[in-house]
């Protein structure tokens, strides 16, 4: 089943990366003619109230999320190891600021975190800023749960073997953390770094659902679902993103399913998803 | 004696989290671009003596920490401050709002608990793959789906919007439920229990959840975080007037006094919670040694 659902995810890329021809049209070209046309050979998921075709727009909202939820989860797993790997390796006075720093952005309900955090930041910019503002602050704000799980790795490490003979070597500092201690995390980083993503895919949504994320007309998955406002009787057309987003993040369940012992059963180390 | 020191550490690392992260808002919201533009000040009409009395009334322009230091005095003292976007007293707001939020968030935690153990209790005391499919299925689902698509989806087929509220919890306290459960259920002691011939209940009741009980209470603390979530979502998208919309709406205006206040108190609600959990958990420990 996870080599399925790798699978689907890695066709479902390569659909993204080539959307303008699976599509025929950009996101952004309005069919002047066909505005809010239902489903048809032509426009297989119908046209939005402009006449943009809306399968242009699903897979290009695909390729926004599929390329940049990764980047902001990779930036937020570093953020992590770099905090979770200094409190736990130093203990002591950092280790306790550290804890408490991340007690203070766990104690926050992220969708609460991000709405204030978005709304700090300008919100009249150019399209392709607002997708690199919203995945920067997803990334920027989604260290604290993985850096938690990471610096009780880095803990029960402290002490181990193999790290006290890198010390009678003479290996110190940022060398020993990345050299010493961060290929020994890997499975933890891994496992940090996939749940990560689904949970900025649905970030993403939520935010641009309350109109806070990506500005038209770049399409993502939250502003392509404020269409389930419309009448879906009219046009189902309008439900393939939710659909599609369904399968995806279910995509990503499986794939992590097996692969986050360590928060398992912490629901310190929550994460919404 | 050591419960008191104990409980003054627990109020203490509050106090400091709690004006940690108020302060932090504040100057967050300070440094954002555009904070403090004022439209009259743009308006040429006016003379330089007219722009310092503009200046003058926005105290949060000048020393920003004087200011902040001044302000968490005052919210100790009670005085939550005046909201630039409503024009009003900030407690006045919460009071209007906070028993809407209290609804929701009460409906979503009792609801997403009642959901949660409806799937998980039975997975633990008989355990078989139908059923684990059935509410690992549901759950997956309900996890994958926005909470604000939910609300939207359930508010245009003008469904019960409050049950999305339990929608919402529920997957996310189900997961770690089940995996508290399971993992009770599979000590020895549990195994040597069922070979003896005890009951399902028996054993769910003396032997399954007195283990679970301390990370089911740290669960329950912060349960309330996660229906504040799922509460924010719901309330924008449904015109809710609670406290999660008044959230929404002070960070789309930068109303510094409203923003600071309502982290402050839901750093504060959330900390309590967890706080409580962990000493009901602590003691629940205690009397098992």
């Amino acid at each position: 089943m996870r080599q399925l659902a790798w699978i689907f995810l890695a066709l479902l890329f390569l659909a993204a990366l080539f959307s303008n021809r699976i599509a025929g049209a950009s996101y952004a070209h309005q069919f002047r003619d066909f505005p809010g046309a239902p489903i048809s050979w032509r426009f297989p998921l119908g046209t939005d109230a402009l006449g943009r075709d809306r399968l242009a727009r699903l897979l290009a909202a695909t390729r926004i999320s599929l390329l940049l939820a990764p980047a902001a989860a990779a930036f937020s797993t570093a953020l992590a190891t770099l905090i979770g790997g200094i409190a736990g390796y130093c203990g002591g006075f950092i280790d306790r600021v550290a804890a408490r720093a991340i007690d203070l952005m766990l104690s926050l309900p992220w969708i609460f975190l991000l709405i204030a955090a978005r709304a700090l930041l300008p919100l009249n910019v150019s399209p392709a800023t607002s997708v690199l503002v919203t995945f920067a602050l997803l990334g920027a704000l989604g260290w604290a749960a993985p850096a938690r799980v990471i610096r009780a790795g880095v803990r029960d490490m402290r002490d181990s073997d193999f790290l006290l003979q890198a010390r009678a070597c003479g290996c110190r500092g940022f060398r020993l953390l990345l050299r010493q201690l961060a290929p020994n995390l890997k499975p933890v980083l891994l496992a940090q770094f996939r749940t990560s993503i689904p949970l900025f895919i649905l970030s993403e949504a939520n935010l641009g659902l309350l109109g806070l994320g990506v500005s038209d007309p770049l399409p993502s998955w939250g502003n392509l679902l404020r269409e389930l406002e419309t009448d879906l009787a009219f046009n189902p057309g309008i439900v393939a993103c939710l659909a599609l987003m369904l399968a995806v993040l279910g995509c990503f369940k499986l794939v992590t399913l097996t692969s986050s012992p360590a928060s398992a059963s912490d629901p310190k180390c929550h994460s919404p998803f | 004696m050591r419960a008191a020191k104990h409980l003054a550490h627990l109020l203490s690392s509050l106090a400091v989290t709690v004006v940690v992260g108020g302060f932090l808002t504040a100057a967050l919201v300070r440094l954002s671009p555009g904070f403090g533009v004022d439209e009259h000040a743009l308006d040429p009409a006016r003379d330089a003596a007219a722009l310092r009395a503009l200046q003058a009334a926005r105290p949060e322009q000048g020393n920003f920490l004087a200011y902040s230091v001044d302000r968490i005095a005052a919210m100790f003292r009670g005085d939550l401050g005046i909201s630039r976007n409503w024009n009003r007293p900030v407690a006045g707001l919460l009071r209007e709002r906070w028993p809407v939020t209290a609804q929701l968030m009460g409906v979503g935690i009792l609801g997403g608990w009642a959901l949660a153990l409806a799937f998980a209790l039975p997975s633990a005391i008989y355990p078989t793959r139908i059923w684990n499919a059935i509410a690992g299925g549901l759950s997956g689902l309900l996890l994958c789906v926005p909470s604000a698509a939910l609300a939207l989806l359930i508010f245009v087929a003008a469904g019960p919007v409050r049950a999305v509220m339990a929608l919402a919890v529920f997957p996310r306290i189900f997961q770690y439920l089940q995996n508290l459960l399971l993992h009770a259920a599979a000590q020895p002691h549990v195994m040597a229990a069922r070979a003896r011939g005890i009951g399902p209940a028996h054993i769910l009741l003396w032997h399954i959840v007195p283990v679970a009980a301390p990370q089911v209470l740290a669960l329950a603390g912060v349960s309330v975080s996660m229906a504040f979530g799922a509460a924010v979502a719901v309330e924008v998208i449904c015109d809710f007037p609670g406290i999660g919309q008044l959230a929404w709406k002070a960070a789309l205006a930068r109303d510094l006094p409203l923003l600071v206040t309502l982290t402050m108190l839901v750093t504060l609600a959330t900390q309590m919670s967890n706080a409580l959990a962990d000493m009901l958990a602590a003691k629940r420990s205690e009397v098992r040694a």
